[in-house]
């Protein structure tokens, strides 16, 4: 049995601990080591069980790193300002700039840290080579660093609950007191503690309170991640008046494979074949721009797209000589020898995409076929246009996907100040530190920026172990 | 081909169509990129990409669609099954491999067998004359013994291995496919985790190389008894008969062989014992405990044997490590021994293939 889960109830509650903290991904694994490290007795209340602990860490794959000069795994300098552009071009704008310069200034610190406490990297290999300046890959991925922090958690004596369901987080004015806990379906405990770190994460598997921020077309939403991020902490802190940042309708989508399981279904069920693509709604009409930039620069809006049709679904249609242009997809695409039996098979009206491509391939132009840049080859006359990579849809088998929505996270989060503690109305709350997805909307209020997340969870999750330690100590 | 042969490819090309769309592991081993360069794999791809995993479970700690999830992805069991299966539906007779491989009793029992027929041969045909433990089994006789117990397995294996290598398009080795594979052999890179630290065999999610070394110990030890008795019969050809001193290049090479074959072997059973069963292949998880038992057996008697030399307990030693090494020989191509030369011949294939690609990129 691991360490921590041994410890019987009357044990758990009967501890004064030092730091407590809700959550055990990337942000709260940084927090209880750094805490740890520095003498801390540290309990991790992890809602999930053990397979699967880390959130929504175990999904990710990559750290954004700013670095002077050749760092580890990464190649020539990403300064800065660079940085900070890139993070201001997805962002437009909408992110609290003193915040993202000190975790972008912080990253750099980071890397070696992580090294030191087990994480491996890897060069970018594959698919990737686009990012070995500005993105470490973790070698194994985002469950591998999660096993090593566990581990070095472990050995540092740190004591870790699984299926720990935090219910309230108690405070007595500005002070945290306890946690009120409920372990594998148990009865409510109370888990006493100096200093708390909430690292629970966003609100998005909790389908009911996304369909009242997005509306009820959420219900159709698949979830990447973790279905343990309900927001649960989340609500109840703001119910406690803490200040909250973020847009709270909004997440952020992509498509992905409609075929995907509801939850969990992760990095495998991304698609990348819009761009070679005659991309339909349920009624077999066009409604985007599929060829508007590269892919790595649309892949993101196009959760939001397929979101605003009806029923949350959208098709994609390719022949024969796109199919390996893409990475390859988890469940084989449906396949046939006319566009009018791929429709039917697609659960479409046949002929209605037949015409739908037909008109397609007669507004598409002769050209430089370019798959890997905007080659410009556009189609004339056509309503929405196709601006790049514009071939006709003309070569069997033709094949199709299904594409629906599929939630990364909530940009709701709770307000932090540069030291990570959490804000209220009447000031912060003076034992109180958030960390990770809880309080990354202060910084990512729009959009997304390859392997940010894991560095706003890595900066912010040292912070909040280290103010939390020189708070007890 | 086996009855199961489809089944288990189908599940293995399952968990490999996943993989490839997921890909974080790529830097753990030799499968991942072959596995990359394909989008659609042909059985012969999936037996070859079976036979380079090393089974070193760096892939199954670090997956996000490990059971429960409900992907169901467990890389290094279906690759092992596979594994397991090209060995023995590729060398014949089938049966026999059947047998031993699934069954670690039939390993212990032809053991016996092979050291209660040896004391037979010692009682019944004990030779007139002859020095050191010829005094016990003739020259001629052993050879009489050992030759074909060597050869006729010998040649089983070869006649599978080459079907192998043409079912996963192995092409003719260059000397650079070969210094590639022996340098992954001779350094086990493919146990290493890609960092250095090892894999994940009997510590969970914990790296570690222990399982590397023993290996390594295991595989120069045997060498290096192999290579005890080759230079011994060269020797006793060229009128050098046993036996032989301890400053000799039989007991120099064959004395170290065997303390590391013991080490070794001691080790791997404790890991063994440690490590999860349900990542390997299930079914053969007694025949090769029983494998590994043989080979530290035959490195103790060996020793045993060396130690005693003088003494009267040489007329049963030698039966008993003499029905070792003929059991050993016997099951090359019956037993976990097999994958060494499976795995070396994936690993020249790889070679093969990775060269292949670089020089369509090249084209492109």
């Amino acid at each position: 049995m691991a360490k921590g889960q041994g410890a019987p109830a009357a044990a758990r509650s009967a501890t004064e601990w030092d730091v407590v903290i809700a959550g055990g991904g990337n942000a709260a694994l940084c927090a209880a080591i750094t805490a740890a490290e520095a003498g801390c007795k540290v309990i991790i209340l992890e809602g999930a069980p053990k397979p699967y602990r880390g959130g929504n860490s175990r999904h990710t794959r990559n750290f954004r790193c700013m670095h002077e000069g050749p760092l580890s795994v990464l190649t020539d300098a990403y300064l800065e300002d660079e940085y900070f552009n890139d993070l201001l071009l997805v962002t437009k704008g909408k992110t609290d700039e003193r915040l993202a310069r000190m975790v972008i200034r912080s990253s750099q610190e980071c890397l070696p840290w992580m090294q030191a406490h087990g994480v491996h990297f890897q060069p970018s290999l594959s698919g990737t080579l686009s990012l070995s300046r500005t993105n470490a890959f973790f070698l194994g991925g985002g469950k591998a660093l999660v096993n090593a922090y566990y581990n070095a958690a472990e050995d540092l004596g740190v004591t870790v609950v699984y299926e720990a369901q935090v219910r309230h987080v108690h405070l007595q004015g500005d002070r945290f007191t306890h946690m009120e806990v409920s372990v594998a379906g148990g009865p409510v405990e109370r888990i006493a503690g100096r200093a708390a770190v909430l690292a629970s994460g966003g609100f998005q598997s909790d389908i009911e309170w996304l369909t009242r921020a997005w509306g009820p077309a959420a219900a159709n939403f698949l979830i990447r991640g973790t279905p343990y991020n309900r927001g649960v902490v989340l609500k109840d802190m703001i119910d406690q008046g803490c200040d909250t940042v973020g847009d709270p309708t909004q997440c952020h989508a992509v498509a992905i494979d409609g075929r995907a399981p509801k939850y969990d279904g992760g990095i495998c069920t991304r698609l990348d074949c819009v761009p070679f693509s005659v991309v339909v709604n349920r009624d077999g009409d066009r409604f985007y721009n599929e060829g508007e930039d590269t892919w790595p620069k649309r892949y993101a809006i196009w959760g939001r797209l397929v979101a605003a049709q009806p029923e949350q679904v959208g098709y994609a249609i390719i022949d024969a000589k796109s199919i390996d242009l893409f990475m390859p997809s988890v469940f084989p695409a449906i396949k046939a020898d006319s566009i009018e039996e791929l429709g039917r098979q697609l659960g479409l009206d046949g002929g209605k995409l037949a015409r739908t491509v037909a008109d397609f391939n007669a507004a598409a132009r002769p050209g430089r076929f370019h798959p890997t840049e905007l080659d410009g080859l556009a189609t004339e006359g056509l309503d929405p246009p196709k601006t790049n990579w514009a071939r006709p849809i003309d070569t069997p088998p033709f094949y199709g996907y299904q594409l629906r929505p599929g939630v990364t996270f909530t940009y709701l989060g709770l307000k932090v100040s540069d030291t990570a503690q959490v804000q209220t109305q009447a000031g912060p709350l003076r034992n109180v530190w958030a960390a990770g997805e809880m309080m990354a909307g202060s910084i990512l209020g729009q959009g997304y920026l390859a392997g940010f997340g894991m560095t706003i969870g890595t900066v912010f999750g040292r912070i909040a172990g280290r103010e939390a330690a020189a708070h007890v100590a | 081909m086996s009855l199961e042969t489809p089944a288990l490819i189908q599940e293995a090309r399952r968990q490999l169509e996943i993989c490839n769309a997921c890909r974080y592991c790529e830097g753990f081993c030799a499968v991942f990129p072959a596995m990359m360069r394909n989008k659609m794999f042909a059985d012969g791809d999936i037996s070859h990409m079976a036979n380079l995993c090393h089974n070193c479970r760096g892939c199954y700690y670090s997956c996000q669609y490990a059971p429960p999830h409900e992907f169901q992805l467990n890389l290094p069991a279906a690759l092992a099954e596979v594994r397991q299966d090209s060995w023995e539906s590729h060398v014949w007779p089938q049966g026999i491999g059947r047998l031993f491989h699934n069954h670690g009793v039939a390993i212990m029992a032809l053991i016996v067998l092979a050291t209660t027929a040896l004391m037979w041969v010692a009682l019944n045909l004990r030779p007139a004359e002859g020095d050191g433990f010829y005094a016990y089994i003739g020259h001629n006789v052993m050879v009489a013994i050992f030759a074909p117990a060597f050869l006729l397995p010998l040649l089983a294996l070869f006649v599978g291995l080459r079907r192998y290598w043409r079912d996963t398009g192995g092409r003719r080795a260059t000397v650079s496919d070969l210094r590639g594979a022996f340098w992954s052999v001779a350094k086990m890179r493919n146990l290493s985790g890609g960092h250095g630290e090892g894999c994940n065999f009997e510590k969970e999610d914990r790296y570690s190389n222990a399982r590397r070394w023993a290996h390594q110990a295991v595989l120069v030890g045997f060498l290096l008894c192999f290579a005890a008795t080759s230079v011994a019969s060269i020797m006793h050809t060229f009128g050098m008969p046993a036996p032989y001193p301890l400053f000799s290049p039989p007991k120099l090479l064959g004395i170290p062989g065997g303390i590391l074959l013991v080490l070794g072997t001691i080790e791997m059973a404790r890991l063994k014992l440690k490590a999860d069963p349900t990542l390997g292949a299930r079914r053969v998880w007694g025949g090769e405990m029983a494998f590994v038992v043989l080979l530290g057996l035959t490195g103790a008697t060996g020793l045993i044997l060396y130690a005693a030399t003088g003494t009267a307990a040489v007329a049963w030693l030698l039966p008993l490590h003499l029905g070792t090494v003929l059991t050993l020989f016997l099951l090359l191509p019956f037993s976990k021994m097999v994958h060494g030369f499976f795995r070396l011949a994936a690993l020249i294939i790889e070679e093969q293939k990775k060269k292949f690609m670089r020089e369509v990129v090249t084209a492109d």
